[in-house]
C-alpha cells in the first residue's frame, strides 16, 4: 500500500514537473540543461538536428587537422545526458506555436512545453555573391560544413578563403595543414584591424605570409565562377578583376543569428531574437540565449549580438537560473576573449580598441621574432589600468579582471605584473621589458618587484 | 628537405630488416669441450644424451640446434631418473634441475655460435644500430627547420597513430593477457598465482561493471569508432614479439647479443647478455626520439628540459654508471632506480651482494631506502610525482619520446579510469606483499608465510608484472593503448607517489578563469588518460593522482587554459569547487528580496 503511495505521488509529480525544452545543443543550450539539472527536476529536453550529441564548435578546425576525432570533441561521455535525465532528440524544429506551447518536428510529430528555450546559434554570412550556392562553397560553423570541407580536399590544388577574422584564418590554417595551397582575400588593409590594433594586426598579417598563405589585403570577392558542372572552378577579384582558380571558396564574412526561420512566427526579431535582461523573448516562457539572442539593453561597450562560446555559457546559466524561478539578470562582466593565428595565441582582458580613444594611453611591447607581444591600456588622467592584449605569452584571467574591475593603478599592475604572468614554467618573462617602455615614455624608474608564481597571486587573489 | 627525410626512413626501415634478419644467420656447432654442466655428473649426462641425439659435431641452423640441445638435456634428465646419489655429494650435483634448463640452454647456444655476425659484430652493429641511428637523425633533424609551433596535424589520419577500433583493441588486450598467463603456468609450473591473478582480473571487472554501474557506460571517447591503424597493429605485434624474445626466449636472440658484445666488452669489461643490448637499445631510442621531441617542442622550454633530462638520466644513471661501476668490480646500480619499481631490490640475492661489498654496498643499499623513503614524499611534496615520472624514471623517459606518437591513444573514459585506480593499487599491494614475503624469508629462512609460498609469489611477480605487464603489455602496447599503459596501470612507485600527489603535495594544474572552449585538446593528448577538459571548462585546479607533469596539455591548449604549479595555498578549494560559475546564490538571493 504504502509503495503504492509513493508511486502514485511519483507519477502526479512527474506530470506536473515542468518540462523545459532546448532548440539547440550547442554550449549555449547545453548549459542551461545542465543548470536546470543542477537547479531542479524539471523534465529536459534538448533538440538539434546536427548533432546527436553536444560537441565543441570550437574545435571542428581540429577534427579536419587530424588532431582529434569527432569523439574527442565531445565533452561529455554519451551516457552523461541518460544519467542526469536530459532527453535528447535528434530532429528538426519545423515550426512553434507560442500560444499552445506546442513545437511541430520535422517528421510531423508535436511536443509541448513549458519553458521554450532558443539557442539557435548563427550562420554564415552570405551577402549574395554571384555563385555562393555552388558545390564547393562553404562557411564554416557547423559539422555539416566540416563534412562539405572534408568531401572536396581530396586532390584539391587551391582554397580560397572570403574574408578575414577569426574563422577565415582557422579555414586557412586548416587547408594548410594539409598542404592545399590558400589564398585570403580580406577587405581590410591589416588582418582583422577593425578588431586589432594596428601593430598586433600587423604581426598577425606578418604570421600568415610566414606560413606561406597567399593574403591578399583591400581587396573583395566579385563572383565565383561555375565550372560548368554546378562546382566552384575559380573566383574573380572585384579590384583587380584577376580570376583565382580554385576547387573550394570558404566564405567567412562573419555570422549572424540563425533565426530566418522565425521571422514571421510573432517573436522580435531584430538581428536576433530579442531578449530582456533576464533573456526573456516577448513571448510568455520563452528564452533566447547565445549567438541568436540579441539583447534590448547590452552593457555599456557591448554589442546586443556576441557570438562567442563564454557568453553563451554565461547566458545558459543564466537563463537556467530565470526558468528556475531564481529570476537574475545577465551581466556578461569584464569583456574577455581569446583565440589562435596559426602558433600566436591572443588573449584579451577589458578595453582594447582598435583605435586608441583619446583619453586611453597604451603600452605596447613586442618581442623581436615578431610573435609575442602585451599591450596594456590605461586611462591618460586616473592612470586606471583598462585592458591588457596579449599574443603568444598567457596571462591570468582572474588577476587581470581583479586588477581592472578594482581600477588599479598602471604603476601598481607594472610593478606586480609578474602575478599575471600564466606562461609554462622555464619560459622567459618579459615584464621587466614592458616596465621599461613605460620608464621611457614617463621618464618613471619603475622596477618589477612581483615575478611569475602561483603563490603570490593566490594571496593577492584573496585580499 | 622531404627527400632527406624520406631517405632517412628508408635506412631506418633498412637497418629493422636487417636486425630482423639476421637473427637467422649463421648457426652453431656443439663440441664435447662446449658442453654445458656446472658439474662433471651434469656435463657427462649431457654427454652421454648428446651421443644419443647425435648433436655433437653438427653444424646446424640456430633453431634446429636450439631445439636439438633442449631435447638433449631433457633426455639426459630422463636419464637421470633412476640415477644413484653418492655419498656426500647433493642430489642437484648429479641431477639437472628445471630450473637449471634455460641457463644452460643460453650459454651453449652463445658458446657454439658461429658465422657471419660472430666473425664481423662491428659491421653487424653498424649496419643495424648505425643505420638506425642515421636514418632516424636524417629523419628528424631537418624538423628543425620548421616553424616553431605544434606539430600534430594529421595524426589522426596516419596509419601508425590514428587508433583502433575499441572492441579490436580489446580484443587484442584480452589475447594477450590469456596468453601470458598460460604461458605463465607452463613456464612456472604452478597453476595457483595465475588462478589468483585471474581470479582478482575477474573481481576487478566485477566492481567496475556492476558496483561502480560502468557496464552500460560506454567508452564512446576510449578508441577509434571507424579507423584502425594497420601499422600500429605491426608495430605493436614487432615490439610485443621484442619482449617475449628478450625476456623468455633469449637464446634465439643470440646472434644480437654477439652483435654488441665488443662495445660491452669495452664499456664494461665483459661479454654482453640480453640486458645489455635491451639497455643499450633503450638509451639509443631514447635518445634519437629524445632529439625528435626537441625539434617538436622548440617553442616550449617546459618540454625541452623535462625531455634533456630524461635523455641525461637514462645515458649517465640507468647505462653508463652501471657499467662503470662493474667495470671497477663494484655492484651495478641504476641509482635513480627505487623499490618498488624495482621490484628486486630486496631480494636475497641482491641484499647480499651489496652487503658483501662492504661500505660502498651498505651506501647503496641505504640510498636505495633512502630514495622511496624520504626522497619521495619529500620530492613529490614539493613538485608533484612528475619529478620521478616525467623527469627521471627511464620507463617514462621511453614513453615521452618513443611513445610521443602515441600519447593520444590513451583511453579517456570513466570507466577505464575506474580500471586504473583497481589496478595500479592493487599493484602496489601485490608488490609490498611479495616484498614482506622476500624479506621475511630473507630474515627467517622459512618459504611460508601464512599460506602463501614466498618464492613462487616472487617468481609469479617477476614474471607476471616484471616482464609480462611491464614489458609486453606496458611496451608492447604503445601503439595500441597509448604510451603509459604501464606507469598508468601497472607501476607500483606511480601508485605511491600517486598517493602523496593526490593527498599531500603543493603540485596541481590551474586553470585560467573562464578562457577555456571545450575544444579537448588537453584531454585528447593526455597520455594518461586524464579528461583535462572536465575540469578546465568548470575552471577547477587538477588534483590528480595520475598526473605525471608532462606538460603536455598546457602545451597543446590553443587558448591559453592550462598552467603546471606548485604552491600550497588553497588546493582543496580551488581544486574542489565548480569555479566557472558565473552566478552566484548570493546574487540570486539579493534579486529576489
Amino acid at each position: 500500500m504504502l509503495t503504492l503511495q509513493v508511486r502514485d505521488f511519483k507519477l502526479t509529480y512527474f506530470l506536473l514537473m515542468d518540462h523545459v525544452v532546448i532548440i539547440g545543443n550547442g554550449i549555449s543550450g547545453v548549459t542551461t540543461a545542465r543548470w536546470v539539472r543542477k537547479l531542479s527536476d524539471k523534465k529536459i529536453t534538448i533538440i538539434s538536428s546536427e548533432s546527436e550529441h553536444f560537441f565543441s564548435r570550437t574545435a571542428l578546425m581540429y577534427i579536419y587537422m587530424g588532431h582529434m576525432r569527432y569523439e574527442d570533441t565531445k565533452p561529455y561521455e554519451d551516457w552523461f545526458w541518460k544519467k542526469n535525465r536530459i532527453d535528447l532528440v535528434n530532429d528538426h524544429v519545423n515550426a512553434i506555436d507560442y500560444g499552445n506551447k506546442k513545437l511541430t518536428l520535422k517528421g510531423g510529430t508535436e511536443m509541448s512545453y513549458d519553458r521554450l528555450v532558443l539557442a539557435l546559434g548563427s550562420k554564415s554570412n552570405m551577402f549574395g555573391w554571384p555563385g555562393q550556392d555552388l558545390k564547393g562553397v562553404s562557411g564554416l560553423y557547423n559539422l555539416q560544413d566540416l563534412e562539405n570541407m572534408e568531401a572536396y580536399s581530396n586532390g584539391l590544388k587551391r582554397a580560397v578563403i572570403c574574408g578575414g577574422g577569426l574563422i577565415g584564418i582557422e579555414m586557412a590554417e586548416m587547408f594548410h595543414s594539409r598542404n592545399i595551397p590558400v589564398t585570403m582575400l580580406v577587405r581590410e588593409e591589416s588582418y582583422w584591424n577593425n578588431v586589432l590594433p594596428p601593430e598586433e594586426s600587423a604581426m598577425i598579417s606578418d604570421h600568415i605570409v610566414k606560413n606561406h598563405i597567399d593574403l591578399r589585403l583591400g581587396v573583395n570577392l566579385a563572383e565565383i565562377k561555375d565550372d560548368g558542372t554546378g562546382r566552384a572552378k575559380s573566383v574573380i577579384v572585384k579590384e583587380t578583376g584577376e580570376e583565382i582558380e580554385c576547387g573550394y571558396v570558404g566564405l567567412t564574412a562573419g555570422v549572424s543569428p540563425n533565426v530566418g526561420w522565425l521571422k514571421e512566427s510573432g517573436i522580435e526579431i531584430g538581428r536576433g531574437i530579442k531578449v530582456n535582461e533576464n533573456l526573456k523573448t516577448n513571448m510568455t516562457d520563452v528564452y533566447a540565449i547565445g549567438d541568436c539572442a540579441e539583447l534590448l539593453n547590452p552593457n555599456e561597450g557591448r554589442r546586443g549580438v556576441e557570438a562567442i562560446w563564454y557568453t553563451g555559457r554565461m547566458m545558459g546559466e543564466t537563463a537556467a537560473y530565470n526558468i528556475c524561478d531564481k529570476p537574475v539578470s545577465y551581466d556578461p562582466g569584464l569583456w574577455f576573449n581569446s583565440a589562435k593565428f596559426i602558433d600566436i595565441e591572443y588573449q584579451v582582458y577589458g578595453n582594447v580598441p582598435a583605435q586608441m580613444p583619446e583619453n586611453m594611453a597604451t603600452l605596447f611591447w613586442k618581442h623581436s621574432d615578431n610573435e609575442k607581444s602585451i599591450r596594456i591600456n590605461y586611462d591618460m588622467n586616473s592612470n586606471d589600468v583598462l585592458g591588457f592584449n596579449l599574443f603568444g605569452i598567457r596571462y591570468r584571467h582572474e588577476v587581470c579582471e581583479k586588477w581592472i574591475l578594482e581600477k588599479t593603478n598602471v604603476e601598481t599592475v607594472l610593478q606586480n605584473l609578474g602575478l599575471a604572468n600564466f606562461d609554462p614554467e622555464f619560459y622567459k618573462e618579459y615584464e621587466q621589458d614592458i616596465i621599461d617602455i613605460y620608464n621611457k615614455q614617463t621618464g618613471n624608474n619603475l622596477k618589477l618587484k612581483t615575478r611569475r608564481g602561483l603563490s603570490k597571486v593566490l594571496s593577492f587573489l584573496s585580499k | 628537405m622531404k627527400s632527406i627525410q624520406n631517405i632517412g626512413l628508408l635506412l631506418f626501415i633498412a637497418a629493422l630488416l636487417i636486425f630482423i634478419g639476421m637473427l637467422g644467420l649463421g648457426g652453431n656447432k656443439l663440441t664435447q669441450d662446449l658442453l654445458p654442466g656446472k658439474t662433471e655428473a651434469h656435463k657427462t649426462a649431457i654427454s652421454d644424451a648428446a651421443s644419443q641425439t647425435g648433436i655433437l659435431d653438427q653444424e646446424m641452423g640456430s633453431i634446429d640446434f636450439i631445439s636439438k640441445l633442449k631435447s638433449t638435456i631433457a633426455i639426459a634428465q630422463s636419464n637421470q631418473l633412476t640415477a644413484t646419489i653418492p655419498e656426500g655429494v647433493g642430489e642437484w650435483d648429479v641431477k639437472i634441475g628445471y630450473w637449471e634448463v634455460d641457463g644452460y640452454v643460453q650459454s651453449t647456444v652463445k658458446s657454439t655460435a658461429n658465422g657471419p655476425v660472430h666473425d664481423n659484430p662491428w659491421l653487424f652493429f653498424l649496419m643495424t644500430f648505425g643505420l638506425a641511428i642515421l636514418g632516424g637523425l636524417m629523419f628528424i633533424l631537418p624538423k628543425f627547420k620548421e616553424n616553431p609551433g605544434l606539430k600534430h596535424n594529421g595524426i589522426y589520419h596516419d596509419p601508425l597513430t590514428r587508433g583502433l577500433k575499441f572492441n579490436i583493441r580489446t580484443g587484442i588486450l584480452l589475447c594477450t593477457i590469456v596468453a601470458v598467463l598460460v604461458y605463465g603456468f607452463l613456464r612456472l609450473g604452478n597453476a595457483f598465482w595465475p588462478i589468483v591473478t585471474l581470479f582478482i582480473a575477474g573481481a576487478i571487472t566485477y566492481f567496475v561493471f556492476i558496483r561502480e554501474k560502468s557496464k552500460d557506460n560506454n567508452p564512446q571517447r576510449s578508441a577509434s569508432p571507424i579507423s584502425t591503424a594497420w601499422l600500429g597493429v605491426i608495430s605493436g605485434f614487432v615490439l610485443i614479439s621484442f619482449y617475449i624474445l628478450l625476456y623468455w626466449k633469449s637464446e634465439y636472440i643470440t646472434n644480437w647479443v654477439e652483435m654488441v658484445n665488443p662495445l660491452s666488452n669495452i664499456l664494461s669489461g665483459g661479454d654482453a647478455s640480453q640486458w645489455f643490448l635491451y639497455s643499450l637499445m633503450y638509451t639509443i631510442i631514447l635518445l634519437v626520439m629524445g632529439v625528435r621531441m626537441l625539434s617538436k617542442y622548440q617553442h616550449n622550454r617546459y618540454e625541452q628540459i623535462r625531455t634533456l633530462s630524461v635523455m641525461f638520466f637514462q645515458t649517465t644513471f640507468a647505462f653508463m654508471i652501471p657499467q662503470i661501476l662493474s667495470k671497477l668490480n663494484q655492484p651495478s646500480v641504476d641509482l635513480k632506480n627505487m623499490w618498488p619499481l624495482d621490484y628486486s631490490f630486496f631480494f636475497d640475492y641482491r641484499i647480499d651482494d651489496l652487503i658483501k661489498e662492504g661500505n660502498i654496498g651498505l651506501f647503496m643499499l641505504g640510498w636505495g631506502i633512502a630514495l622511496f623513503l624520504i626522497g619521495v614524499p619529500l620530492f613529490t611534496y614539493f613538485y608533484g610525482k612528475r619529478w620521478y615520472c616525467s623527469w627521471v624514471c627511464g620507463c617514462g623517459g621511453l614513453a615521452e619520446t618513443m611513445g610521443d606518437p602515441f600519447r593520444q591513444l590513451s583511453d579517456k573514459s570513466m570507466r577505464a579510469w575506474k580500471y586504473e585506480r583497481y589496478i595500479i593499487n592493487g599493484v602496489l599491494v601485490a608488490a609490498v606483499v611479495m616484498t614482506i614475503g622476500v624479506l621475511y624469508t630473507y630474515f627467517t629462512g622459512s618459504y611460508k608465510l601464512g599460506f602463501i609460498n614466498t618464492s613462487d609469489l616472487k617468481s609469479w611477480y617477476g614474471f607476471f608484472i616484471g616482464a609480462g605487464f611491464s614489458g609486453i603489455v606496458g611496451t608492447g602496447f604503445y601503439p595500441l593503448m597509448g604510451n603509459r599503459v604501464w606507469c598508468r596501470f601497472g607501476c607500483p612507485l606511480a601508485a605511491y607517489l600517486g598517493l602523496v600527489q593526490k593527498f599531500k603535495s603543493r603540485f596541481r594544474i590551474t586553470t585560467n578563469g573562464g578562457q577555456c572552449i571545450s575544444c579537448g585538446n588537453c584531454s585528447t593528448y593526455c597520455e594518461m588518460g586524464i579528461d583535462v577538459r572536465s575540469y578546465a571548462q568548470k575552471g577547477q585546479d587538477i588534483v590528480r593522482s595520475s598526473c605525471v607533469g608532462c606538460g603536455i596539455c598546457s602545451a597543446v591548449c590553443p587558448r591559453g587554459v592550462l598552467r603546471l604549479e606548485n604552491a600550497d595555498g588553497d588546493i582543496s578549494e580551488r581544486a574542489g569547487l565548480l569555479r566557472t560559475i558565473h552566478i552566484t546564490e548570493d546574487e540570486v538571493k539579493i534579486l529576489n528580496q
